[in-house]
């Protein structure tokens, strides 16, 4: 089981038909995820790095390919609440406080009162939100909101966090600081996690693994293993090595680009 | 206070310009007596005469006040068959006919809302539905309701149903139009990642419907009702002129048009002007204590 990957894709293609003609947002991707991996996926607009995302939660159906979650197909997956995905934006319920936002996937999918009230409070410690259970959406800083949003996707235990950009509406202080919290949550967690990002040093000071992207067709232009340490302070991004991973993730956006 | 100001400028900028059309449209039959009778009327006689006429063409806002006062407060306290010496309302008291437009405002308001509501969830969540209902439902709003309104009542009496419930139907059927209007758009408000999210925790339709939709479309239910319960109140009163009714602000409003008693007709739409506001008013309390109890104003 440990060595199973835990997402698997295999020639994977999509194909929009729209009134222009077919639209091919992703093309002969192939790319496994191993257990406790941190990928990110990065790449211009139109790349097909949110539809991968979309298609591992069983948003998007496949047009060609094969796809599997933790083995299974990912409507399956996602049966057995094996992800949580966090949107572009918080998408809190205004008419909800924030241990209740967190709550709302806990009461769809029938767990005990009791149990509800642990794994909030237990949450949201997590994501440093405990003293602020009671507050409404409204009352919370945008970063805050986004932590909260964090912690009701991690409220039910899913091994695997899908991230659609979850940063991108941030301004650049908050965002090194939930950049620099989602690294200790992820190892606290050990969560497999998937990163759409738009940005160059987010992914490569987040992730163990870089997937730059291309469009038209959405496609893989270059996978870049990371060979930063696990343990990564925010003035990581200085170093040697951290540049020269930026050089290169660059240098594939920009290859993609051309040949586009 | 500061918002007093204004207000009371604007209610006494009305008063002075319906002093002015009184005299401008209550003039010539004044005039018409005094030439019928041979005399010389002065202006100052004109004036004071336009303001007291018994059948006016329009009445001063001081003779609307009196009879607003003898018809309510007058009447029942102090009438033969106002309340305190026959221990019930006197049929003469718009307090009596009010209660009775109001009752029939109230029951079609509810049955309108309730069914808005129901069609506006079978619009949103099926797809034939929404194909067949909406344009019924907007062409059922195309028909003058003045039209209508006498063949329900014929209809349902000829089933033996009369009084109230015929004018409660008519009621809902202005009524429950805004609700569907309102409770489909608010129900169709939330956005396609909020829809995806509740996918994501694999949420049935029921639960996207009481998690989500429900509670999104609450300000949209409001504004609604607002315009609704405002509908209902005219549906009400058009219910009551086609029946000969008598009883309720509509008959009172009929009975003055047939004798000429504009002063009483006037004194009715002010009771109906005063309970539409009434009732917007409190549907808007409602309203700010539902969204603020549900953390959606402040």
């Amino acid at each position: 089981m440990t060595n199973a990957p835990v997402i698997q894709a295999k020639g994977l293609g999509l194909t929009f038909q729209t009134g222009d003609g077919p639209v091919h947002a992703l093309k002969d991707v192939s790319l496994s995820v191993a257990k406790g991996e941190f990928v990110s996926f990065i790449g211009p607009s139109g790349c097909g790095k949110t539809t991968f995302l979309r298609c591992v939660a069983a948003l998007e159906e496949p047009t060609e390919g094969s796809l599997t979650v933790n083995g299974m197909t990912p409507d399956a997956a996602r049966r057995v609440r094996a992800y949580g995905y966090v949107f572009q934006a918080a998408g809190l319920y205004p008419w909800r406080t924030i241990a209740g936002n967190v709550k709302l996937p806990l009461e769809i999918m029938g767990f005990s009162r009791q149990e509800q009230q642990d794994r909030v409070q237990k949450v949201l410690e997590l994501v440093d939100l405990a003293s602020f259970g009671k507050k409404f959406p409204w009352q919370l800083s945008g970063g805050m909101q986004q932590r909260a949003s964090i912690a009701r996707a991690l409220a039910f235990d899913a091994d695997i966090l899908l991230m659609d950009e979850p940063f991108g509406a941030l301004d650049e202080i908050v965002r090194d600081h939930l950049n620099e919290e989602l690294l200790k949550l992820w190892a606290a967690t050990g969560n497999t996690t998937l990163f759409v990002t738009h940005s160059i040093p987010e992914a490569v000071y987040l992730s163990t693994r870089i997937v730059v992207m291309s469009p038209r067709p959405g496609r893989i232009a270059d996978v870049i293993d990371s060979p930063l340490p696990k343990d990564r302070p925010l003035d990581i991004r200085d170093s040697r090595e951290f540049i020269e991973i930026a050089h290169r993730v660059r240098e594939g956006l920009r290859a993609g680009h051309s040949d586009a | 206070m500061s918002r007093l100001l204004p207000v009371l400028s604007v209610v006494g900028a009305i008063v002075v310009l319906w002093y002015g059309a009184t005299i401008w449209l209550n003039a010539q039959w004044t005039r018409d007596q005094a030439a019928r009778a041979g005399v010389e009327v002065s202006f100052s006689e004109v004036v004071a005469q336009s303001f007291n006429q018994d059948r006016p063409v329009l009445p001063a806002p001081h003779q609307v006040a009196v009879e607003l006062y003898q018809s309510t407060v007058g009447e029942e306290l102090f009438g033969r068959r106002g309340i305190v010496q026959s221990g019930s309302l006197s049929n003469r008291s718009l307090i009596y006919h009010g209660w009775v437009t109001i009752s029939a405002t109230l029951l079609g308001f509810a049955m309108g809302t309730l069914a808005g509501i129901l069609l506006a969830v079978g619009i949103v969540h099926n797809r034939a539905m929404d194909m067949s209902v909406r344009p019924w439902a907007i062409a059922s709003q195309t028909i003058p309701i003045l039209a209508i309104a006498p063949m329900i009542i014929v209809v349902l009496n000829s089933i033996g149903l009369s009084g109230l419930i015929p004018k409660a139907i008519i009621s809902a059927y202005l009524s429950f139009f805004p609700v569907v209007v309102g409770m489909v758009k608010g129900q169709r408000s939330p956005d396609a990642m909020q829809l995806d999210q509740l996918r994501t925790y694999s949420a049935s339709q029921l639960q996207t419907f009481w998690k989500l939709r429900l509670p999104a479309s609450m300000p949209y239910l409001f504004a609604s009702l607002k315009v609704g319960v405002a509908a209902s109140l005219v549906g009400a009163i058009v219910g009551e002129l086609p029946t000969g009714a008598v009883a309720g602000l509509g008959a009172r409003l009929l009975s003055g048009s047939y004798y000429g008693q504009t002063v009483q007709i006037w004194a009715a739409l002010f009771v109906a002007a005063i309970v539409a506001a009434t009732l917007v008013g409190i549907i808007g309390v409602i309203e700010r204590r539902t969204l603020r109890a549900m953390g959606m104003a402040h």
